[in-house]
């Protein structure tokens, strides 16, 4: 009972990281930037859903299009306001900036939104199933099979598609890329949008098992960084793995150590994987060729 | 010329008292944004309604009550910075605290240092008044967490017929000050917890811990969260299928609980220092009449979210205006002294007799609460309706 309990557990709030850390690994493999605001994008995709479904009336279909349109659109600005003017210059102020450009963000949201978290309870999500013995909410089956979805498109584009090569060639010689005929500022812009694009995605697929509030993405977004590290970076089914593993280590010492240990040994057991493997579980080792 | 300009300016102002006499400076350092910000405005609201009514009928010794409020944005350093700012800088005569025991702990100790009162009209924390400092300038009007504790277990026991509770504590200092109470409350009588767990506000999935107590045969659970994370329990146990019955701290009047946990809302029974619903004695009926008439979106009880903060800080803010008057003073030494003269008052919430002595800091017990659960969107007491 326990362990599938935590099993549950775990792959829900698991693929949820892993949908962040797809962020981060889409602008990485394209740019060697990130959005370290991804928990802000996410917070935006619930809040944007929340807006027009329950405020404005919108059916959920078209309010999910909107605000994933809104959230690469956000993506994009990001881009070309917190990383663009810095990465160009050689500089890591990116770094700080992508962070000052998400407090804005969540700020904005605290009063325009409001103070107050708000339930947003969709009618599909309500029910579930029970899997031996252990009742599941739909959403728990819906959010991992989004998270591996997007990982083996992400996976398929990058490796089996021309333009997913391109993308690739961007981050290994911009220069060599631009004379090659691919529009490198247009490719990083747009690795953004999407990167947001799936961070908005996990927002309001995550809503319903929690609220909508301004600071809903924070804790989040700390805990994707981390899978996207453990996971290996460049790798979208390491990212996505990595994910679902960190969601079950935390679900399993819970259930079995209590609450007490979960947060001191989850990220103890992150530092010693990555001490023992540097490039991630799943990543390699960058080569440098001169 | 420049004579006879001094001379009617000095005349006009003298013509208006309120002028010649600086007011008194009430200081609130509360959540105004964020998940706690309904409370911030519920502590607000009672604040300002007392300091209206004190004001109308002349204020003390001669001068008007003013508030100033700032955010703390629920954080300690926040709190204390806000804190600093309204003691020093604009020199308030008393600083009113908010929901959140870690921000009420961080601020006590530099109103001790600065030897200015400090009022908690909500914080439920134990060491806040209790806090070891002599002399203690800190006072209460509000739930204490050791006397709740006790009264969780009390209507437990009496209510659900509870022998083995299981604790759902939030992890921060609230949830420890909790955790210490309800292990004395059990342990005086007799009684060993299930098992103890701890969740973050962050927390989307609390099932984990809920299979833990389950699994350690928890008959009854004892939860304490502000409104977001208790209604993540809530609504983690509606996913378990586990009908348990809850007995919580205040936490989910702080917003709207039933938006939040779902239909499963009605089951979680906690405690309250005021309700608005119900026979009301004549002040009840006296301070909703003032709140409709200053807030439009206050068209009945039901509109009064979080009673408590509006009834903790209504009667603060009185006992505050007889603590200055009993002193004679608004000095920080002799108002400490005139909270312990302060004789009878009849208060919204009870009436209060000597409410404050030197041993005593806290003006509410255990006889002054009220068990309440939300139906709809409203705190209706327990069974009121169903």
């Amino acid at each position: 009972m326990l362990v599938t309990t935590a099993l549950i557990t775990g792959l829900g709030l698991g693929s949820m990281y892993g949908l962040l850390a797809l962020g981060f690994h889409v602008t990485y493999s394209v740019s060697a930037t990130v959005n370290f605001a991804q928990g802000s994008s996410m917070m935006l995709g619930a809040v944007f859903a929340y807006v027009f479904t329950v405020r404005l009336g919108l059916p959920l279909f078209a309010s999910v299009l909107i605000s994933l349109s809104l959230c690469a659109a956000y993506g994009a600005l990001v881009e070309l306001l917190a990383v663009r003017p810095f990465a160009r210059r050689g500089s890591n102020a990116w770094l700080m900036a992508t962070v000052a450009l998400g407090i804005v963000a969540d700020n904005t949201v605290l009063f325009t939104f409001g103070k107050e978290p708000r339930g947003f309870q969709m009618a599909w999500a309500q029910g579930g199933v029970d899997v031996a013995g252990v009742h599941v909410s739909y959403l728990q089956i819906v959010i991992p099979a989004v998270g591996l979805l997007f990982a083996f498109l992400l996976s398929f584009f990058s490796n089996k598609t021309r333009q997913g090569k391109a993308m690739l060639a961007v981050v290994q010689n911009p220069e060599a890329a631009r004379l090659m005929g691919i529009n490198v500022p247009v490719v990083i812009c747009g690795a953004y949008a999407l990167s947001t694009a799936f961070a908005g995605a996990g927002g309001i697929l995550i809503a319903p098992l929690f609220n909508v509030n301004a600071d809903m993405g924070t804790v989040f977004g700390l805990k994707a960084f981390a899978v996207a590290i453990l996971g290996g970076i460049g790798s979208a089914w390491g990212v996505m793995l990595a994910g679902l593993l960190f969601g079950v280590v935390e679900a399993l010492i819970t259930s079995f150590l209590g609450s007490t240990y979960t947060q001191i040994l989850t990220f103890a057991l992150v530092i010693v994987a990555l001490a023992l493997k540097p490039n991630g579980l799943f990543g390699k080792a960058e080569v440098k060729k001169v | 010329m420049f004579k006879r300009i001094v001379f009617l300016v000095v005349g006009i102002l003298a013509a208006f008292p309120a002028f010649s006499q600086e007011t008194i400076k009430i200081g609130l350092v509360t959540a105004l944004s964020g998940q706690s910000a309904a409370a911030g405005e519920a502590i607000t609201r009672g604040l300002q309604i007392a300091i209206d009514e004190l004001n109308t009928a002349g204020g003390v010794l001669g001068r008007k009550f003013e508030l100033v409020r700032r955010d703390d944005e629920a954080t300690p350093a926040k709190g204390v910075l806000a804190a600093r700012e309204l003691v020093f800088k604009e020199k308030v005569t008393v600083l009113f605290g908010g929901l959140d025991t870690p921000v009420s702990v961080a601020i006590v100790p530099i109103m001790n240092e600065a030897k200015v009162p400090f009022m908690g009209p909500w914080a439920a924390g134990t060491p806040i008044t209790k806090n070891g400092a002599n002399p203690n300038f800190v006072f209460r009007v509000s739930a204490v967490d050791e006397i709740v504790d006790k009264a969780m277990l009390q209507y437990a026991q009496k209510n659900f017929n509870t022998k083995k509770p299981g604790m759902i504590l939030i992890n921060n200092p609230w949830g420890q000050s909790n955790e210490a109470g309800l292990k004395a409350a059990l342990g005086a009588k007799g009684i060993t917890a299930a098992g103890i767990e701890k969740f973050e506000g962050s927390d989307v999935d609390v099932v984990p811990q809920l299979t833990r107590l389950k699994a350690a045969g928890a008959d009854t659970l004892f939860l304490v969260g502000n409104v977001g994370p208790s209604a993540q329990v809530v609504k983690s146990l509606d996913r378990m299928g586990w009908k348990v019955p809850i007995v919580s701290h205040w936490g989910p009047a702080g917003g709207r609980f039933t938006e939040l946990a779902g239909p499963s809302a009605p089951s979680v029974h906690f405690v309250q220092t005021y309700s608005f619903f119900g026979n009301q004695r004549p002040v009840g009926t006296k301070v909703l009449k003032m709140l409709m008439a200053k807030y439009p979106d206050i068209k009945s009880a039901g509109d009064v979210t979080a009673a408590v903060g509006v009834a903790n800080a209504y009667d603060a803010m009185h006992l505050v205006a007889l603590a200055i008057k009993s002193a004679g003073s608004t000095d920080g030494e002799k108002l400490r002294e005139g909270f312990y003269k302060i004789g009878s008052y009849d208060g919204l919430i009870k009436s209060y007799k000597s409410p404050f002595t030197p041993d005593n800091h806290d003006a509410i017990n255990e006889n002054d609460y009220v068990w309440t659960q939300f139906i709809n969107n409203e705190i209706l007491p327990v069974g009121m309706k169903k």
